[in-house]
């Protein structure tokens, strides 16, 4: 992570003053940096988003609780969710895609790395305005700045009648403004992946993490917009008296959810889909085989890719739909469940007889697989119209809805974290400690989300600041918020060890983890150009074609 | 507090054991507390325990799909679990690498097909639910027009001529010869859902939007429930309550209700205060010159069992106390404290506790 | 595992510029595309759900002079282009400066249509939905438009102080894209609002 001279290991280098050094990050153009900003970012996002569950959380421990008032809970809900989704899960995906994919492509950087530069500045600039929020405005009823509307804020709650003051403009403008960011690295991704291959690489040998990424790429191009494009008409309806969401004037307030759930659920595949690419690379390495059918997995990634984008509507089933309607986002839903189990069991099927080691990323991707599963089952319950009719809106959806993000992404993405820690940092990170990370996270993550679905089911709807006591929901609210504190636990660990093996950690080398694609070829951490000299490469696994010549993969793809 | 006696430690040891104490206690009786009901799943609002035949339809699809998930999640983790342990490097294992498998057409086929099969059983199944609760028959329904407002329900009977707030009565239905209630679902402001499990799954009330749904619950008693669509402030507290009667009481409500306001001469002074103050702006008491629409109808308060949509019981004090100041029982709430002084607010009490 | 760091065989390549670039603003063009279609989702929907006001049968006419212009100015912004790939400068001068002509002449045309809807219409934003979303949809194309200008402006300017070249002729051609782009909107924004509105 530093700057790495590495051309003549003798030479001597001159450490330069601080002043220069930041400088030069405040101002690079280099994937490898602007991707690790992004990830350092949505770490500080994470603890802070993580506080605003606590609060939640304490609040909710036991009914008619007096931690918070109502005015501070909304907003904390709010900010948790909009936190969560847009600084730290969204860059965390684009953070690990700027740093790996020139390096899996063989190519010296993004397609067009100021554009790179400026979208990164575009979401981090956005963050800090959402914060800024907590320092000025009058939020509803004036109760004090950030916003409290909650993260998909419905209209007309939006309205200026009902939202007085600016909290619901510090969330419509942050996210404009971080979402143009977020167009402008997808443009770049599906750039650098269509032209900048090395030679050899055709698409079909690729890492299937690009292609994952291509589609998510995609999807942020096609879904991402449509969102801004609500935002604005909420910007025309608060400040220049359109009637866009204004059902006084015969305006809708479901075409808001409309708009916003075209964008809102093709968004949490683009979420979950670089989870998947993270999996994609994890589990062959560490269960030393190849990916047990790369074709079929493309396939199905691109077919979720377009399903998902025809079945935003199951989030609106309450609102009173036909029942034609209904029936077809149920359809479309249950579909998509297909291609994404294709995917669970290519996975299974790759670590059938392999030789499986179980290092913290493959004990992560593990955990991730068992959630995601578990996660997908409860969304075929929620795909049932029906059942949604009663769990939709509830702390079964909550449980729901964490347990991919936490189970899932999160889980997949802490494997990715200590796979690609020894090639960004150069260092290895302490085993023993993230074994303890992972036994500690999956404890807490199940206390709190596997208990969380019990309310919902006995009856607890979301985003209520307190409960009645009787309904029976004590009990079950205590275990969730007990498990909050075990999964803050097990994050300083990983914080710890990240810090102490960047320090003092073991040299990794190039290749610690004996795998095969081309960011192992290159070395830990890569130099600003990456390769010496453009790689060339003749199948999916180039440096098992290196390691095994007598068996290379070109001879069986 | 706790403290323990410790000849042989120092003294900064002494401090931080009896605050572990402290905190070991709080917790403990937080725990104690949370748990002194049994841990069951007994719950009035619970989603398996269906009352009308909507929340049945419900139950049994949900039951169906448990059943099919359950097996999936058996299967798959036992797959799982056999492969992580089979497939474990050992560690008298050699270097040598497995046997690279690319992939197998006949295995995709087989987990390809399997699961759409699921997915055709499951969707015909739910298409069946979706149409028979969405597209009833239903006569001799009872019609009601549920209106959602910050942070309160408002409930009007069409046909007979009632206007009522926040505790909704309805007749219970013989499954022979039902009598099922409709009630059609219109917002005043923001999204609210009506949500009270037991009786059916639940459907959102939105602006310039009229939904409707129906209940006819097989058995009387009072059925909970509360908003389910964040609408501001106090949400949390948009409570639910449904009286299901037998057929001579709900009648006999209806007659109670319909009637104009009774109103005594006992009270007349609290009557002048409430007439004179901006109280009648937002209420309605029928027969007098309170004609407000924008809070709840106040001809038949001391009919319900509960003020301010089920946070408080009906008693003087929290009645008067909401005059006062509904912010202190539940703030966020649209009414302001009306600044009446000690002696206006009994008087206004007083007369507000002869709107039987 | 083995710890072996593997050298792969090196190759004799470029990345040629010109294929990201285009490649870059057909994405871009599929963002704004999708921002576009909302706004027009939005108009189609509250086609007729006015409550009171002026309807579009009542006040709109067709934009006969302003679509000429629009659409000649991608036919005159083609040429440009082609001029400067063959290097003739000056002959791309000229059919830029006209470019840019023919998109001013489109805006004084929209600024024209609202003084009129405006004051002798009584049309505003806050009207009714039809004021609202036919306002959005074509002021959304127009700052599109004049975006568009900024980026003409400074080309010219460019132009004329010479540093314009032969070898420039790709990023004209991904500008270019950018204002057949907004062409085509303006061909989706008359039908829509022009005569199936109406």
């Amino acid at each position: 992570m530093s700057t790495n001279p590495i051309t003549w290991p003798e030479a001597e280098v001159v450490s330069r003053p601080f002043v220069d050094r930041l400088h030069e990050w405040v101002t690079t153009v280099d994937h490898k940096r602007l991707g690790l900003m992004y990830i350092f970012y949505a770490l500080i996002f994470l603890v802070i988003g993580g506080i605003e569950a606590a609060i939640m959380r304490v609040q909710l421990s036991a009914a008619h609780n007096n931690f918070v008032s109502p005015q501070v809970f909304n907003q904390m809900f709010t900010m948790h969710g909009t936190t969560m989704i847009f600084f730290v899960a969204m860059p965390l995906v684009f953070g690990f895609a700027n740093y790996l994919l020139p390096l899996m492509l063989g190519a010296r950087d993004m397609a067009f790395p100021r554009l790179n530069a400026f979208s990164f500045w575009l979401t981090a600039f956005g963050g800090i305005l959402l914060y800024f929020s907590f320092l000025g405005g009058n939020g509803l009823y004036g109760a004090g700045g950030a916003p409290d509307v909650g993260w998909f804020a419905y209209a007309p709650l939006t309205a200026p009648t009902f939202s007085p003051g600016h909290s619901t403009d510090f969330w419509t403008l942050s996210l404009l403004v971080s979402g143009f960011g977020s167009i402008g690295t997808a443009i770049n991704i599906i750039a650098t992946i269509l032209c900048m291959r090395c030679p050899g690489m055709e698409l079909r040998k690729m890492p299937l993490f690009a292609w994952l990424n291509l589609v998510m790429a995609g999807m942020v191009i096609l879904a991402v917009s449509p969102l801004s494009a609500a935002q604005i008409m909420l910007l025309i309806d608060r400040y220049l008296g359109g009637h866009f969401f204004d059902t006084q004037a015969g305006g809708s307030a479901v075409i808001w959810m409309h708009f916003f759930w075209i964008f809102g659920h093709p968004e949490v595949y683009v979420l979950v889909i670089p989870a998947f690419a993270m999996a994609s690379e994890i589990v062959p390495v560490f269960s030393r085989k190849p990916i047990f059918g790369y074709p079929v997995m493309v396939a199905a990634t691109v077919c979720i890719g377009f399903i998902g984008m025809s079945v935003w509507a199951h989030h609106m089933f309450t609102i009173g739909m036909s029942s034609n309607a209904n029936t077809f986002f149920v359809l479309s839903t249950m579909a998509i469940s297909v291609p994404t189990g294709i995917k669970i069991f290519n996975w299974l099927a790759t670590m059938w007889g392999g030789k499986i080691e179980f290092k913290a990323p493959m004990l992560f991707i593990v955990g991730f697989l068992f959630q995601f599963l578990i996660a997908g089952l409860t969304g075929i319950m929620l795909s049932i119209a029906p059942f949604d009719w009663q769990l939709g809106n509830s702390y079964f959806v909550v449980a729901h809805f964490h347990y991919v993000i936490v189970g899932g992404i999160l889980f997949a993405v802490f494997g990715g974290f200590y796979y690609w820690f020894p090639k960004m940092s150069g260092k290895m990170y302490d085993e023993k400690l993230a074994k303890i990370h992972f036994c500690l996270f999956f404890v807490g993550f199940h206390l709190t989300f596997d208990f969380m679905h019990i309310p919902g089911l006995l009856g607890m709807p979301r985003r209520i600041y307190t409960y009645e006591p009787g309904r029976g929901w004590d009990a079950w609210n205590l275990l969730v918020t007990i498990g909050v504190f075990v999964q803050a636990l097990s994050v300083l660990v990983f914080a710890v060890n990240l810090l102490w093996s960047y320090l003092k950690g073991n040299l990794a080398g190039n290749d610690p983890w004996d795998a095969w694609t081309l960011e192992w070829s290159a070395n830990s951490p890569p130099p600003a150009y990456n390769f010496a000299s453009v790689p060339t490469v003749k199948s999916r696994r180039p440096l098992w074609d290196l390691k095994h010549p007598e068996d290379p993969d070109w001879k069986y793809e | 507090m706790i403290t323990l006696s410790n000849p042989g430690g120092s003294k900064k040891d002494c401090v931080k054991r009896s605050m572990l104490q402290r905190a070991l206690l709080i917790v403990f009786s937080l725990v104690s507390q949370a748990f002194a009901e049994p841990m069951t799943f007994a719950s009035p609002t619970n989603i398996f325990a269906p009352a009308s035949t909507p929340a049945h339809s419900i139950y049994g699809l949900s039951l169906l799909v448990l059943g099919i998930t359950a097996c999936i999640f058996t299967i798959v983790v036992g797959l799982m679990t056999y492969i992580v342990v089979k497939f474990r490097r050992r560690p008298e294992d050699d270097d040598r690498e497995p046997a690279q498998v690319y992939g197998s057409i006949q295995v995709e086929v087989a987990w390809t097909v399997i699961p759409i099969l699921i997915v055709v059983v499951l969707f015909m199944a739910t298409a069946r639910v979706i149409a028979s609760v969405q597209s009833p028959t239903l006569d001799n329904a009872v019609k009601v027009t549920a209106v959602g407002h910050q942070f309160w329900w408002e409930y009007r009977y069409p046909g007979l001529n009632i206007v009522t707030a926040n505790e909704l009565h309805i007749p219970v239905s013989d499954p022979v010869h039902p009598t099922p209630t409709l009630i059609t679902l219109l917002s005043a402001d923001t999204d609210h859902s009506f949500w009270v499990p037991r009786l059916a799954g639940k459907t959102d009330l939105i602006p310039n939007r009229t939904n409707s749904m129906w209940i006819d619950p097989q058995q009387t008693g009072l059925f909970l429930g509360q908003c389910a669509q964040y609408c501001g402030t106090q949400h949390a507290k948009m409570l639910l309550r449904v009286y299901v009667q037998s057929r001579e009481e709900f009648d006999r409500w209806v007659r109670e209700q319909s009637q104009s306001a009774h109103l005594s001469d006992t009270v007349s002074e609290g009557r002048r205060i409430f007439e004179n103050t901006a109280c009648t702006k937002c209420h309605v008491v029928t027969g007098t010159p309170a004609t407000g629409q924008f809070g709840p109808d106040l001809s038949h308060l001391m009919s319900r069992e509960t003020i301010g949509a089920g946070v408080a019981a009906n008693t003087h004090e929290n009645l008067r106390q909401w005059i006062k100041n509904p912010g202190a029982i539940k703030p966020g709430a649209l009414m302001p404290a009306m600044g009446l002084n000690e002696h206006e607010l009994d008087a206004v009490t007083a007369y507000l506790e002869t709107l039987r | 595992m083995s710890a072996a760091s593997a050298t792969v065989p090196a190759a004799e390549f470029r990345w040629s510029p010109a294929v990201r670039g285009q490649l870059g603003m057909y994405c871009l063009i599929a963002a704004e595309a999708a921002i576009f279609t909302i706004f027009v989702v939005a108009y189609l929907f509250y086609l007729g759900k006015s409550l009171n006001g002026p309807t579009p049968r009542e006040v709109l006419h067709f934009p006969v002079a302003m679509t000429i212009c629009l659409l000649s100015s991608s036919v005159s912004i083609h040429l440009a282009a082609s001029s400067l790939r063959k290097g003739r400068i000056g002959t791309f001068a000229g059919w830029w400066f006209l470019t840019l002509a023919l998109g001013a002449a489109f805006l004084l045309g929209t600024a024209l249509e609202w003084r009129h809807l405006i004051y002798e219409k009584r049309l505003t934003i806050q009207t009714n939905l039809f004021g609202t979303t036919y306002y959005s949809l074509v002021g959304l194309h127009a700052f599109h438009v004049v975006v568009g200008l900024v980026g003409l402006s400074t080309v010219l300017l460019l132009t004329l102080l010479g540093s314009v070249r032969r070898q420039h002729s790709q990023r004209v051609d991904v500008f270019a894209l950018y204002w057949h782009f907004v062409d085509s909107v303006w061909i989706v924004v008359v039908m829509v609002v022009y005569v199936i509105g109406r």
